[in-house]
């Protein structure tokens, strides 16, 4: 079962540093499909931590699809965060380099090109993470 | 419906000629948990006290759950728990003649939430309450004020000479009741990396009035630490709150509370924690709050 924290230190609201934790786990195959989170009472108890920002992680984390509250027995992974393919990637990259070429001819270098990277990704749309069903990968497999 | 479990309206108090709090005008919904953070005389435990009617408005009202706070009311005085920050106990009796106690004193009493806390806690019910650690007392205050099963918990200074240990149980115990059942929590406290986690709103006082009553979530999307050109302060104090200015040579440092999205490519935009936030305001001297205040309404004019 995911043990969760948080960062006093972080700018990030409590409740979203709780549903990053949940995808940073989805991602690195932690957590699972069917899974279940420890509930709100469980976190508290663990980490003296404000239920209402457990709630509202939990509500967060099923509006987007990622988990199910089953009542009376909890909340359950339901689907996994997409990690693109090897060549998915690879196509990405090579689309990158031209780009980075004529980001250089203009004079820039490699650390106003990662400011300007960064910066453009900041204010491009917020997270949006690709969802898809375990059960319906398979049957594209 | 009613949504708050505590509402001033530009409450005040003054004590013969000074001031202890002024013009406060704040909401606690029902079910928050709210941090009360100011510096040592900036009027918290007045506050606390008004709302739970040991003391008098001087100005302005106050209400609990739609009630004038009433000393003398049964029905009101059950609805409320508090700690003062002295945690009035009877040293002299024993942890289980405190609950005796409580139990006979009280409208309504949860003496299985009492026993499985103390329990918890690993507190000697068969020991006098004032030979109990300082942290062991507060734990033992706290208890009982939960056990009354009130609907507004108002605590002063819960965690005043208690230790990293004491605290973090005496917080899981706490929350554990709010996860469970409804009740709204008022706790002021110094420790403000502790209220980033177990609060979802917060109120700082300072220079006698509320600087920020707001949920901790939208105080953290709203303030941010502003780095650019000394020359485009002026343009940004018009479309936001400067809260604290540092300057050094042509670069200034601002912590602002935005009323709109910066998308400024001359300003670096950064997040900023809780504590920061906090620190901010209350640097705030009386003077440059009054000038703010002062700004704010040439504004409106």
């Amino acid at each position: 079962m995911i043990k969760f924290y948080l960062d006093n230190r972080s700018g990030v609201a409590p409740y979203l540093q709780l549903v990053q934790q949940v995808k940073h786990a989805l991602r690195l195959g932690f957590l699972q499909p069917g899974d279940q989170l420890p509930t709100v009472r469980e976190v508290v108890a663990s980490i003296a931590i404000n239920p209402n920002t457990v709630f509202k992680a939990y509500r967060e984390l099923e509006r987007e699809g990622m988990v199910e509250s089953r009542p009376g027995s909890g909340t359950f992974i339901q689907k996994t965060l997409a990690v693109p393919s090897r060549a998915h990637l690879e196509t990405l990259r090579a689309s990158l380099l031209p780009w980075l070429s004529s980001a250089f001819d203009t004079g820039l270098d490699s650390e106003s090109i990662t400011a300007l990277f960064i910066d453009t990704l900041q204010h491009f749309a917020p997270e949006t993470p690709t969802l898809y069903d375990h059960a319906s990968s398979e049957k594209k497999l | 419906m009613m949504t708050s479990a505590l509402e001033t309206h530009a409450l005040g108090k003054r004590y013969g000629r000074h001031w202890a709090l002024r013009d406060c005008s704040l909401q606690i919904p029902i079910g928050s948990v709210t941090g009360l953070v100011g510096l040592n005389g900036a009027g918290k435990t007045t506050l606390l006290h008004l709302a739970v009617g040991l003391l008098e408005p001087t100005i302005g009202r106050i209400q609990v759950f739609g009630e004038t706070p009433s000393q003398t009311s049964p029905r009101f005085l059950a609805r409320i728990g508090f700690v003062a920050q002295e945690r009035p106990l009877y040293r002299r009796f024993l942890v289980k003649e405190m609950l005796t106690l409580g139990k006979n004193l009280n409208l309504h009493w949860d003496n299985d939430l009492a026993l499985s806390s103390l329990a918890r806690l690993k507190i000697p019910m068969a020991s006098p309450v004032g030979k109990l650690s300082g942290g062991q007392q507060a734990q033992v205050s706290l208890v009982l004020a939960l056990a009354k099963m009130p609907r507004l918990l108002l605590l002063d200074e819960p965690f005043a000479n208690v230790d990293p240990l004491a605290r973090q149980e005496f917080l899981k115990i706490l929350l554990e009741v709010v996860a469970t059942r409804e009740m709204t929590v008022l706790l002021s406290s110094h420790q403000i990396a502790d209220l980033h986690k177990s609060c979802d709103h917060l109120i700082i006082l300072s220079a006698l009035q509320v600087q920020v009553a707001d949920d901790i979530e939208s105080l953290l999307a709203n303030h941010k630490l502003l780095i650019g050109p000394r020359v485009g302060v002026d343009a940004i104090s018009r479309a936001h709150t400067i809260v604290q200015a540092s300057h050094s040579g042509r670069q200034s440092n601002l912590l602002v509370r935005t009323h709109s999205f910066i998308d400024n490519p001359s300003w670096q935009v950064q997040d900023v924690t809780l504590e920061e936030i906090a620190l901010a305001y209350l640097t705030l001297s009386v003077e440059s709050a009054q000038a703010q205040q002062q700004r704010k309404q040439e504004v409106l004019q």
